[in-house]
């Protein structure tokens, strides 16, 4: 199928409550493509990100999703996520007494499904995974996010996309709240993963570029990507602000 | 959330009833004739029938509690339970003597391959008497003895007499009150100085008939260095009319001793459920309540421990699940008399569908205990808009030693968990699963496996495409 791993987006309209917050985004997607997805405080970045992953609290006005030729608007969350989709939050939630390795083994059997790996090759799979995030054994007899400082919520995002092996990949300010060290640790996991996925990298900063290195950059505002570019685009972005696109968006 | 993923929560599955097998059912309604008729058709030694009545008296004088819910306790109308029933005719020592449907309805609750697999006695009690009894024999040549209470008076009566009423007097409350004059069945067990019993002894207690009062009586005595793990199940019949559960536990560890109680109640919402618990905990002894209550009307219940020697621990570790037309009122009580003593309760209480539950809480530390522990964490999760959960925690610290910790928390399933649980391939009704078993693990690790795994079942956590 040609349309293998490809995700579209097309004319997306999305409103909460009476008022409209995305107003008609067209975006393509294929597997091994980096797009990163900037812009202001409520231009809609997170929206995105949500109403992809299948958030009920927002509803599509306009428009369609499909990955692989698939309509994801169709399914439920947990049904995206069987397909392939994958959502690295920018607040992940906590579930205390939920273990993160008994967490991480269902989750993985429940997306993976007939691909699961057996137990033993599954603690090989996680040991590695683990190791590159520099994450001790001792996380997985935490609870879920349970206390987890804003790096050790990230690292668990970014270990669940390595073990979930989306199709689709969207990282919501993943960035945010890491220092540098834990910033390189977590892109070295977002590399080793999107090699077979179409991954939506959505920032504030050009900061994680520097280590991500994106195909395309697009710039989002009031709702609408108002521009696509190159890495140079991020670059312009961190020189200029958003202004100049804004003012260009409007005229 | 949807409805279909909270209703998947805490169904009642054994609420079916067999047909009624009297071989005596005395009338509904309670006379101090009534009381004399028990202790008659017993054989009992006229103490105990001396003891029945004084408590008679005392519960028919004695006003209703004011606190807890009233209005639910006011509405008991106890002229119309019937205060003892006899189906069968005796205690069996064999699962095929036992009369068929009563046999059915215990292989459906799985005692009988409980027992087989992993557990050194049973009883079973079947509205007010026991109907099969059994320890294994390695048990009996240690001199451990586990008989229903009837029996145990009848054959061990200078044991029952010296502990009888000697932690819960029938002034204790109207309930206590109540249970002393018309008490029947409940375990008597006896362990012997020195004796460890290493597999638990269970006790299963069966409401079948409708407007039926249970009135059990349990005595456990650990002698010196002694250890046992008891467990007792319960499970009623759903009837649009109620019954009453009014049973009174006893516990005595002494020096070095150690005891654990295990409660798994699954009522159907018709039970009152309305339990006096007390232990007393000698030197260096350990008594540990482990409670479950599912289900009920109304359960009022405070398992309590007296930690009376010096380096005494006691553990309240409960867990309770208020569903439509429940409220849970449950909780602990400790009272540290001296030095050196150590406690610890967990309180867990889920509500949903408008149930509600309630920690009631009480710890003491007196003035002559020095260095005392004690550790309170109660902790509520709260399953939709509707449902309500309290805390009333008390705290009377009278020595100044005592190093004290009390946590509290409330907590309610929020859509943004849910939505994170889900898109992570997790359906909503598997979602709600991780969350709730999430919040129960800690009470469940406490439990022996069988155990846990029939917890699970019983919260109906095992959805389908978990794993474990």
């Amino acid at each position: 199928m040609s349309d293998k791993g490809v995700v579209e987006i097309h004319n997306l309209h999305v409103s909460i409550g009476d008022e409209p917050i995305l107003k008609g985004i067209n975006l393509t997607m294929k597997k091994g493509e980096i797009h990163a997805l900037m812009g202001r405080n409520g231009s809609g970045k997170s929206t995105l990100a949500k109403v992809l992953m299948g958030h009920p609290e927002y509803e599509v006005t306009d428009g369609t999703v499909t990955l692989g030729g698939e309509d994801l608007l169709a399914l439920q969350p947990w049904e995206r996520a069987r397909l392939g989709v994958f959502l690295s939050f920018q607040y992940p939630q906590s579930v205390p007494g939920l273990q993160v390795g008994n967490f991480l083994r269902k989750s993985v059997s429940a997306i993976r499904a007939e691909n699961t790996p057996k137990a033993r090759d599954f603690r090989k799979e996680l040991k590695d995974c683990m190791e590159l995030l520099s994450v001790d054994k001792k996380f997985l007899g935490r609870y879920v996010n349970d206390g987890f400082s804003g790096g050790e919520k990230k690292r668990l995002e970014i270990l669940q996309l390595m073990l979930l092996k989306p199709q689709l990949a969207i990282l919501d300010e993943t960035d945010s709240g890491l220092d540098i060290d834990a910033l390189r640790t977590v892109a070295t996991g977002i590399n080793s993963s999107v090699g077979n996925a179409a991954c939506l990298i959505i920032t504030h900063y050009q900061r994680i570029l520097e280590h991500v290195n994106p195909t395309y950059v697009h710039v989002i505002a009031d709702g609408k990507i108002v521009s696509s570019g190159g890495p140079e685009l991020a670059l312009k972005l961190e020189d200029k602000g958003y202004e100049w696109l804004e003012q260009g968006a409007s005229a | 959330m949807s409805s279909d993923a909270r209703d998947a929560v805490g169904d009642y599955k054994a609420g079916w009833h067999d047909p009624e097998q009297a071989t005596v059912r005395f009338n509904a309604g309670l006379t101090e004739q009534v009381v004399r008729d028990i202790s008659e058709l017993k054989g009992e030694p006229e103490w105990m029938t001396d003891i029945r009545v004084k408590a008679y008296h005392h519960f028919m004088a004695r006003p209703m509690p004011t606190w807890g819910s009233t209005e639910l306790l006011n509405s008991i109308d106890f002229d119309k339970i019937c205060y003892f029933l006899r189906s069968g005719d005796g205690t069996k020592g064999d699962w095929d003597e036992v009369p068929e449907d009563i046999k059915n309805t215990f292989d459906r609750l799985g005692i009988p391959d409980a027992e087989k697999k992993w557990l050194g006695g049973v009883t079973a009690q079947y509205e007010s008497e026991t109907i099969y009894h059994s320890i294994r024999e390695d048990l009996e040549s240690q001199g451990v003895i586990f008989l229903d209470m009837d029996a145990g008076l009848r054959e061990y009566p200078e044991i029952v007499k010296k502990h009888f009423c000697s932690i819960i007097p029938y002034q204790d409350n109207k309930f206590s009150a109540l249970n002393t004059a018309v008490w029947s069945g409940g375990s008597f067990l006896y362990v012997p100085k020195g004796v460890h019993v290493e597999l638990p002894v269970q006790a299963y207690f069966r409401i079948n008939a409708e407007n039926m009062g249970q009135f059990e009586r349990t005595l456990i005595v650990a002698e010196e260095g002694s250890s046992v793990s008891y467990i007792e199940g319960c499970s009623a019949p759903t009837y649009s009319t109620d019954s009453l559960h009014s049973a009174v536990v006893e516990l005595i560890a002494m020096p070095g001793a150690s005891i654990r109680y295990t409660t798994i109640q699954n009522w159907s919402n018709n039970v009152y459920n309305l339990v006096t618990k007390r232990g007393v905990a000698h030197e260096n002894s350990t008594i540990e309540w482990v409670d479950a209550n599912v289900g009920s009307k109304l359960t009022m219940k405070y398992p309590a421990i007296i930690l009376k020697g010096e380096g005494a621990h006691g553990e309240v570790i409960s867990v309770a699940y208020s569903g439509e037309g429940m409220h849970q009122d449950a909780g602990a009580k400790v009272h540290h008399l001296a030095s050196n003593t150590t406690s610890k309760i967990l309180s867990k209480s889920i509500s949903k569908d408008g149930g509600r539950g309630s920690y009631r809480g009480m710890v003491t530390v007196s003035k002559k205990a020095d260095n005392c522990k004690v550790n309170v964490v109660c902790d509520a999760l709260i399953l939709d808009e509707n449902s309500r959960s309290d805390t009333y925690p008390t705290m009377e610290i009278k020595n100044s030693s005592c190093r004290c910790e009390h946590e509290a928390s409330v907590s309610k399933v929020s859509d943004d968990q849910i939505f994170y649980l889900m898109s992570r391939g997790h359906s909503e009704d598997e979602a709600l699963a991780l969350i709730v078993n999430g919040f129960f693990e800690p009470f469940v690790r406490e439990l022996p496996m069988e155990y846990a795994v029939e917890l699970n079942k019983l919260m109906a956590l095992e959805m389908e495409g978990s794993i474990g």
